[in-house]
């Protein structure tokens, strides 16, 4: 067992009507992944926030190396050992992965900046993680993925004993987040403590050699991750015994009994973003977009829906073809989106429940029809019911929801608009299961109602459960189609891994 | 200090157009109009605009910042008009010169406080103190003042002008000009606080995370935004020997436009201190180019601002497109 | 005497109607500086009718700010979208040049062609931003800079002189007694608020100031939601240039509307509308405005010079700043926030 860099006893922090942390205690070993997982609301970025001085903590110790840390800012956290990266890349888009790497920290003669030596800092920094890169690039022109692991060389370059990090293979493709494991194991064999916060189940088991389960802000228990199986983490998580999460997941396995196709693409296009792509939709049926590269998913349902204009292929709705060239067109034809929701959030924060409502359906109307206030408050009333939005009023400001009652006023929109196909992009992410569960359940009765639905979701065993066929995508091309018995996690993983190994 | 950290990329296109444009402007000129191609004109261009150019690297820096400064106008005129009085008055010049670079500074580092410590709006804030700015130099007086002082009839003008041949010389506020593009571009490029300034205005957020001191750094700019504006004014009373509250209305757009037209992206955290003298001397040029024609009307000057502003904005656009 | 009678109860019942609302500031700070002015400035109430019309400070005050109000209106709508314009000054030059220029030819070419260029104004804002997607401080800069040269140009450097009775009625005229100007800005709003309140327009508009990328997910409109806000600005700003130019029976390039962008800025922010859009309040500019105004009336009555008067200006500007700020806002409710967050103030609905 390696000596612990990181403990944490009794960590506790108040918010006004709130206990974010109740004592928790934490500690991270020296070469070695130690994951940070929880539900939503679990305590897990006021740990991070904790640790790194963005919150004062009202009680309890921590230490590196047996010194006692107390940090008020980023910047004491990294000078007593604790770096972090953070979910959204921090760093400067306008400087170089240079100037990134050495910013606040450059040396100087004479107060000019010595630009050779950061250049060369900069390079060993990134060669410390066997990176090489070009460090006069602006940052901006480089992938996410790169931007990231420039994020952890900046962090690793000061004498670091604690690595955070903090989700950061939301934005990544696989052949990214593999790149980001070779990184962090590099490091942890140099004996770096590093803390791995994630809600992907595959990628912590893969990388992770502990696990902390935090809930409602208490410490579970720490596990050997050899020792922990994944129906006893997610029990764990939930506060639900074994068994009971073992029932939600084999509840009613959708029967196929699809209609006709809806919407059916032949060699749909668009340079750079998908390679000729045929997709059939049929009503009444959930379709899974899995995309092997993350970003082709996205792609598939911008072209969908009108956001992105294809260069070549047709699209046919009911067999006739059309063209979309604007989200207000693809909605007339009687599609409906729900966003990812990431930073760029799908909500209108300061305006009402009701107005976030009825502001799809409005836009459908057009300008100079407007929804009589009748017809509004009624539609509010009927989705509160059905959906079961938790709020205390229609008037109340939708950012004062929770995440999970959020993103039910947005699907509640987009039903609004009584759509024929509904893409759903990524709708449970970030809420907690309980609430995750109402959605998959609510997915399944629009389904029974003859809706088409498009479902895009990164967590492969969500994904099977909910869909009849799912469609993996590749290098933003289809690549596999699995239907009937082959909707299941295991097969959509061999489909995705055979394309890896490809 | 190696160089190749500024080898050219697309970001830079604009600042080669600028240049472009001033080169073009200039060799127009000398082909269409005699004397155009004169010393005398080249230095001019130089000396009548240095109060606009000293004063718009200030304003440039508080825009790399991710800011804006409304304010540059105001505090050129209530600095002109403070030491034309002060020294009507009996004070020593130099001592005029220094309470007044004092003054801009305090005044920037209030209006970058009030900004940094209460989250104002950039805008609002720098409005109200060109309000306030602009009132005061009334109080100070209400009328233009004419400054007679051996300072600056003899030894600004004269004992620190350099001679260039037995009628000409070039003005002390040419080098004025040149000393504050220098410095600042030296700031900008090869200091910390420089790098931190554009870090702020890139993003704000990220710097505020990566460690990078946000109040004293935009407190700081501001303060250097109220100084150069102090300056611009001083140097202006160089040039016009005299100091007017009224003088110098909209003299924060000039600043604005020679930023933009040299490269500096209003949102921040993109800029060359360099570009904006250049955008300051194409300002001059268009000017003397109006003069020089004789039947063109000044407002003219205007309308050629604003449609070369036009093509760099565009311009600005389409290259940043580009990188997405 | 009944003025008192009159505007007291109503300031009253005003204020107390609003209580809860954000209209509720700007109006106090009014009937504040009314009380001030009740108290302290002789003469400031007098209202007299001469000839069947209404004369007094108080009208004045209406009178001369309606440019900054109907400027305020359309920039409200702009600032709602998370713009601004502070090219309407410009504008305003242009119009009334335009209008005198044309004076002699017809009345209705004179209006038309006042109107119609503020409205060609707005559609090249309006262009830049929609669909050069040019960010809006920057695309009307462009205005700003070279729109005074336009003017002069169309009065070639001169100031213009009309007297046509229908052109210098614009400004001057009265209708049943007040000022004209009022009931053209009354009208302004009325057709306003009707725009924004009874179409989809002002939702559309508040969710693209709240959340473009949001905005854009649902399928509104949105570019040609932002392209019909600077086209209204720039009509309203037509309006006003025509009543500054019949105000003086001339058009003087260099002085049509300077400063009033400013004005109109500052009149939308007390207002209750935040400069990085979302919600607004229209009639709350208008009261911004008011306020203005009166701050500028109050200090001639009292000998303060206009060009000095900036200074108590500059004071409200920060008064209004700090009162919005939300860090000043968080340590007065005794909260301690991290970093500054956008806070609206709530039950506007």
């Amino acid at each position: 067992m390696s000596a612990p860099v990181l403990v944490c006893r009794g960590l506790t922090k108040r918010f006004p009507g709130v206990v974010a942390l109740d004592g928790v205690d934490f500690c991270a070993r020296g070469g070695e992944v130690h994951a940070l997982m929880g539900e939503n609301g679990a305590g897990k970025s006021t740990l991070i926030k904790a640790l790194t001085g963005v919150h004062p903590r009202d009680a309890g110790e921590a230490s590196v190396d047996g010194r006692p840390v107390h940090p008020r800012s980023p910047r004491e956290a990294e000078a007593a050992g604790i770096s972090t990266v953070y979910q959204e890349v921090n760093l400067i888009p306008d400087l170089s992965i240079a100037e990134n790497i050495c910013l606040g920290r450059q040396r100087t003669r004479l107060g000019f900046i010595r630009w050779g030596e950061a250049r060369t800092r900069a390079r060993a920094a990134l060669a410390r993680l066997g990176l090489e890169l070009d460090v006069d690039r602006t940052l901006s022109e480089c992938s996410i993925a790169v931007q990231q692991l420039v994020a952890i060389a900046r962090a690793t370059d000061i004498d670091a004993r604690v690595l955070i990090l903090d989700e950061p293979t939301s934005s990544l493709d696989a052949g990214e987040v593999a790149q980001l494991f070779t990184v962090v194991r590099r490091l942890r064999d140099q004996g770096l403590a590093i803390v791995f916060v994630s809600h992907f189940l595959d990628q912590v088991y893969a990388l992770a050699d502990r696990i902390t389960v935090l809930r409602n802000g208490r410490l579970v228990g720490e596990f050997p991750v050899a020792e922990l199986p994944r129906l006893q983490l997610v029990a764990h998580m939930m506060g639900r015994s074994v068994d009971e999460v073992e029932a939600l997941r084999h509840r009613d396995r959708p029967a196929a009994a699809p209609g006709e196709p809806l919407l059916s693409t032949h060699g749909l296009a668009r340079r750079h973003a998908v390679l000729p792509l045929d997709l059939e939709l049929r009503r009444g049926e959930v379709l899974g977009l899995r995309g092997l590269l993350g970003s082709g998913r996205t792609e598939v349902a911008r072209l969908l829906f009108g956001l992105d204009r294809a260069d070549a292929g047709e699209t046919r709705l009911e067999g006739r073809p059309v063209v979309f060239h604007s989200p207000a067109e693809a909605m007339r034809a009687g599609l409906g989106l729900t966003p990812e929701d990431r930073k760029t959030q799908a909500i209108l924060p300061n305006l009402t429940v009701r107005e976030n409502l009825i502001v799809a359906l409005q836009a459908r109307r057009g300008l100079w029809k407007q929804i009589p206030r009748a017809e509004q408050d009624r539609l509010v009333a009927d989705f509160t019911r059905a959906l079961g939005i938790k709020t205390s009023g229609p008037e109340q400001l939708i950012r004062n929801l929770s995440g999970g009652n959020q993103r039910r006023v947005i699907l509640a929109g987009s039903l609004a608009t009584e759509p024929r196909l509904l893409i759903l992009d990524e709708p449970t992410r970030g809420i907690d299961v309980g609430a995750q569960a109402d959605i998959e359940r609510l997915l399944a009765k629009l389904r029974d109602q003859g809706l088409a639905i498009v479902f895009i979701c990164a967590d492969t065993a969500e994904l099977s459960r909910n869909s009849q066929r799912i469609a993996v995508l590749r290098d933003h091309a289809k690549v596999a189609e699995l239907t009937g018995t082959e909707v299941n996690e295991q097969a959509v993983m061999r489909a995705i891994a055979r394309e890896a190994a490809a | 200090m190696k160089l190749a950290h500024l080898r050219p990329s697309a970001r830079m296109l604009p600042v080669l157009a600028s240049l472009g444009v001033l080169i073009l402007l200039y060799a127009g000129g000398c082909v269409a109009f005699e004397n155009f191609g004169s010393l005398r004109v080249l230095i001019n261009l130089f000396g009548d605009n240095a109060f606009l150019g000293v004063a718009a690297v200030g304003a440039t820096f508080v825009i790399l910042s991710g800011g804006i400064d409304l304010s540059v106008g105001a505090v050129v005129a209530f600095t002109g008009v403070l030491i034309a009085s002060l020294i009507g008055h009996g004070q020593a010049p130099l001592l005029a010169i220094g309470l007044a670079l004092g003054l801009g500074a305090g005044f920037g580092a209030l209006m970058g406080a009030l900004i940094h410590l209460y989250a104002l709006p950039p805008f609002l804030v720098t409005l109200g103190g060109m309000f306030l700015a602009r009132g005061l130099a009334f109080v100070v007086h209400p009328e233009s003042l004419s400054i007679d002082h051996p300072f600056y009839g003899e030894f600004i003008s004269q004992t620190l002008s350099v001679p260039v041949s037995r009628r000409l010389a070039i003005p002390f506020t040419a080098f004025a000009l040149l000393a504050v593009v220098l410095a600042g571009a030296a700031l900008a490029r090869w200091s910390r606080y420089g790098r931190n300034v554009l870090a702020i205005g890139s993003s704000e957020s990220s710097a505020r995370l990566m460690g990078v001191p946000i109040g004293a750094t935009k407190i700081l700019v501001y303060t250097l935004g109220g100084f150069l504006s102090a300056l611009g004014g001083v140097v202006a009373t160089f040039y016009m020997q005299s100091g007017n509250p009224a003088s110098f209305v909209g003299l924060e757009l000039d600043a604005i436009a020679a930023a933009v037209i040299g490269g500096t992206l209003l949102r921040g955290g993109v800029g060359y201190i360099p570009g904006t003298l250049v955008g300051v001397l194409i300002l001059g040029l268009i000017q003397t180019l109006v003069i020089f024609q004789g039947t063109l009307n000044s407002w003219w000057t205007r309308i050629a601002v604003g449609g070369l502003l036009f093509v760099f904005i565009v311009l600005q656009q389409l290259t940043a497109r580009r990188r997405e | 005497m009944i003025v008192d009678l009159l505007i007291w109860p109503a300031l009253a019942a005003l204020l107390w109607v609003n209580r809860r609302r954000p209209l509720l500031w700007p109006l106090l700070a009014l009937a504040l500086l009314l009380l001030f002015n009740r108290l302290f400035t002789p003469g400031f109430f007098i209202l007299e009718i001469r000839d069947g019309r209404l004369y007094g400070t108080l009208v004045d005050v209406l009178n001369q700010g309606s440019k900054v109000m109907l400027l305020a209106l359309g920039m409200t709508l702009v600032i709602a979208t998370g713009g601004v314009d502070p090219s309407v000054g410009a504008t305003m030059a242009i119009a009334g040049a335009v209008m005198a220029r044309l004076a002699g030819v017809s009345i209705p070419v004179a209006l038309g062609g006042g109107l119609g260029v503020a409205l060609l104004a707005g559609a090249w804002n309006g262009l830049l931003v929609s669909a050069f997607r040019i960010q809006p401080i920057i695309a009307t800069l462009i205005l700003m800079v070279a729109g005074r040269g336009v003017a002069q140009l169309v009065t070639d450097g001169q100031i213009i002189n009309f007297e046509q009775p229908a052109l210098v009625y614009l400004g001057n005229g009265s209708l049943l007694g007040l000022p004209f100007t009022l009931a053209l800005v009354l009208g302004m709003f009325v057709l306003t608020a009707l725009l924004v309140r009874r179409t989809a327009l002002g939702l559309f508009i508040e969710a693209i100031g709240d959340n473009e990328t949001a905005a854009r997910f649902t399928g509104l409109p949105a570019r040609p939601v932002k392209f019909l806000v600077y086209v209204f600005a720039g009509f309203c700003a037509g309006l006003a240039g025509l009543v500054a130019a019949s105000n003086i029976k001339s058009a003087d390039a260099n002085h049509i509307g300077l400063y009033l962008e400013l004005d109109a800025i500052l009149a939308v922010v007390v207002g209750g509308t935040a400069l990085t859009g979302g919600r607004f309040q229209l009639a709350g500019s208008l009261i911004g405005a008011l306020l203005i105004q009166t701050l500028g009336t109050t200090l001639y009555a009292r000998n303060v010079g206009a060009d000095v008067a900036t200074v108590p200006k500059a004071m409200v500007i920060l008064a209004v700043c700090l009162l919005q700020s939300p860090v000043l806002r968080a340590k007065l409710a005794g909260l301690r926030r991290p970093t500054p967050v956008a806070i609206r103030k709530e039950g506007s609905a």
